[in-house]
């Protein structure tokens, strides 16, 4: 495993330092369907390094596994379409390559960790097929070569017993089982970057720590970018470095995991925070946003959170807001914090 | 308590320690195990390997020439049923061939034409379906309005209409006209198969992890579509037999030489009144490996389709 990792060192340090792995720059997609159009990502941009975890959160049809699947290149086209912006992967353009160097990348370059692990394994191949594929594909690997980095896969995400159960089916393992095969699939050809969509959503909690804790530390060794997306806070608090807020298709806040708990710059994510349950609030109402996710085929005017925001005023429903550099109360800049709304100050502040 | 949080916290480590009984089974050998065990799949697919057998040897069963005619034995020279594979066994038909050596070799063009017009359509029909299913939009389209065409010719007056192009018409006249005309039934299967398996997360996965088109189709799509496919070429291939002697019955099938049990009972029904015997044999057989491959289609899909288990 030392020539692997020294393998992967030595592809990180050819990136000039300062340039992201990955650079989604003002991305928008829509679909087209019977009913309309609708504007699924609306000016996305993000950016993930070598090492660092970016965790994309939001709620359903915010865009934030709409934006992964068009990194991957796995969005059906049609109806999807990417109408404009720029995805850098090392700094070249995805969606200018041909459909062959694209495939090249999926699952060597960047892998993708999808929610539920049953479904997205096939249930008629074994797991040790499945893991091999992956060094037959892209390294042209004999079944038999194919099979041991098999097995050594499923070792090091900790499946028990792991040269007996190669040739198990996926129906055979457990939920976090299949969810650390999935895992072990990504981590195959150790990419340089993991996109992770809900990868614990369809466990139950105990669970759900461990596969997290197994990702974060299977990153760290191998020094990967992770998108992690997920629309459960907690999930995130401990893994993640920077965040980035979803909605309706747009970023709306980014700042360091810590900071964006202590002192969330926009409503809709203070809002995300006041709704998680607490012990110290036992006996209260729990707060529950108003109102509904707004409808992609008919997107409010002025900032998309308007309509269920508190504090709108009626610049919030005819401008939308920019992404603003959030300052502290002496006008000093916090880095990485940027908010997408026209009160931040007041929000963060007040 | 401690307990409790003993057997609480590693759920997944016990249950995965604990060694598992059973081997690791894919479909196909599940279907297997299922199938063993059901009399239906039993007394068909003994049947199937009889009727196989007569195929491949038909020497093994009778010492006599089905083409040899004798013309002083004939249907009125009554079958003797106590001489067990003998000449006169089941008696002599109008030119004074034994009707028992005719049933057994007669076997082999009913097999030939079954098993091959099945692997033309299954492959042909398969393919068309795959491809319609897989890319769907246009390709789609013109597929399954071909299709649509074709499924629109009766397949019985379509072979007449083909095999009457063929001055000689062998075994492999008919499987061509019946593959050239069953196809379309396969490729509705197989797309409406492919169509649904398409969508699976799986096969988005794949895709995510950088398998080609031909991997995705053929490794991934096809072993989770063509269960449906099994079984209607299963029992499809009963028919296909059944099509090829009411073809040969008809005068435009098969011809003399080769040996078929629809020329015979073509030829058997002139004489129903005086030798119904020349009639029942070659019938009977038709209708036992008729029905073996219908009985065996159904077992196989009780065993590959879940929900009706």
């Amino acid at each position: 495993m030392t020539t692997a990792l020294e393998k992967t060192t030595a592809a990180k340090d050819r990136l000039v330092p300062g340039t992201p792995l990955l650079e989604v720059r003002d991305l928008h997609v829509e679909f087209k369907t019977r009913d309309g159009v609708a504007k699924a990502v609306n000016g996305v941009n993000y950016s993930v390094a070598a090492g660092e975890t970016l965790a994309v959160l939001g709620e359903s049809g915010s865009g934030k596994s709409v934006t992964a699947q068009t990194i991957m290149g796995i969005l059906d086209m049609p109806p999807g379409r990417v109408t404009a912006g720029e995805i850098l992967f090392r700094g070249q353009d995805m969606l200018k390559m041909s459909n062959e160097q694209r495939r090249k990348i999926r699952g060597r370059k960047i892998a993708m960790i999808f929610q539920d692990a049953l479904s997205s394994l096939n249930p008629v191949l074994s797991v040790g097929y499945q893991l091999g594929e992956m060094f037959r594909v892209h390294e042209g690997a004999s079944r038999k070569e194919a099979k041991a980095k098999a097995i050594e896969l499923m070792d090091r995400v900790r499946i028990p017993a792991a040269a007996q159960r190669v040739n198990d089916f996926p129906h055979q393992f457990s939920g976090g089982m299949r969810q650390r095969i999935m895992i072990a699939m990504a981590l195959a050809l150790e990419p340089d970057l993991i996109i992770a969509d809900e990868p614990t959503t369809a466990l139950d909690v105990t669970v759900q720590a461990q596969v997290m804790d197994l990702l974060a530390e299977l990153q760290a060794e191998y020094h990967m970018g992770l998108i992690l997306i997920t629309h459960d806070l907690g999930v995130v608090a401990d893994v993640a470095d920077k965040i980035a807020v979803m909605y309706a298709g747009r970023i709306v806040e980014t700042a360091p995991v810590h900071e964006l708990y202590a002192r969330p710059a926009h409503p809709y994510t203070k809002g995300l925070l006041r709704s998680i349950p607490r012990l110290d609030q036992k006996g209260e109402e729990l707060y529950a946003i108003k109102g509904l996710p707004p409808n992609l085929y008919k997107v409010p005017a002025g900032c998309a959170f308007n309509p269920r925001c508190d504090v709108a005023t009626d610049l919030c429903r005819t401008e939308i807001p920019a992404l603003h550099q959030v300052t502290d109360r002496d006008g000093a800049e916090l880095a990485g914090r940027k908010s997408a709304c026209h009160l931040w100050k007041e929000t963060l502040h007040g | 308590m401690p307990d409790l949080i003993e057997k609480n916290a590693p759920a997944q480590a016990v249950a995965s320690a604990e060694p598992k009984p059973e081997k690791p089974r894919s479909l196909g050998l599940d279907a297997w195990h299922d199938l063993r065990k059901r009399p239906v799949f039993i007394i068909s697919a003994a049947l199937i390997v009889l009727l196989i057998a007569f195929a491949i040897a038909p020497s093994l069963f009778t010492s006599v020439d089905p083409r040899a005619g004798d013309l002083r034995l004939h249907y009125l020279t009554k079958p003797n049923y106590l001489h067990f594979f003998q000449a006169d066994w089941f008696g002599y038909d109008g030119q004074g061939r034994s009707i028992y050596a005719r049933m057994i070799y007669g076997a082999r063009a009913s097999v030939v034409v079954g098993i091959c017009v099945t692997a033309g359509v299954t492959v042909l029909g398969g393919l068309a379906g795959m491809i319609a299913g897989y890319y769907g939009g246009w390709v789609d389209t013109i597929i399954s309005r071909v299709t649509d065409m074709f499924f629109g010719i009766p397949l019985l007056l379509g072979a007449l209409v083909v095999l009457n192009a063929f001055t000689t018409r062998t075994v492999w006249s008919v499987v061509f006209a019946l593959v050239a005309l069953g196809w379309t039934q396969m490729t509705r299967v197989m797309r409406g198969s492919v169509i649904t398996v398409k969508q699976a997360d799986y096969v988005t996965a794949a895709r995510a992890l950088g398998a080609g088109t031909a991997r995705i189709m053929f490794k991934h799509i096809l072993p989770n579509a063509i269960a449906p496919v099994i079984v209607v070429a299963t029992i499809a291939l009963g028919g296909y037999i059944a099509t090829e002697a009411t073809l040969s019955f008809l005068g435009i099938g098969l011809q003399d030489p080769t040996i078929s049990w629809g020329i015979d009972i073509n030829s058997a029904q002139k004489v129903i009144r005086t030798a119904p015997f020349a009639l029942f044999f070659p019938a009977g057989m038709l209708s036992v490996t008729v029905l073996a491959f219908i009985m065996l289609g159904d077992a196989v899909r009780d065993a590959l389709d879940p929900k009706l288990r």
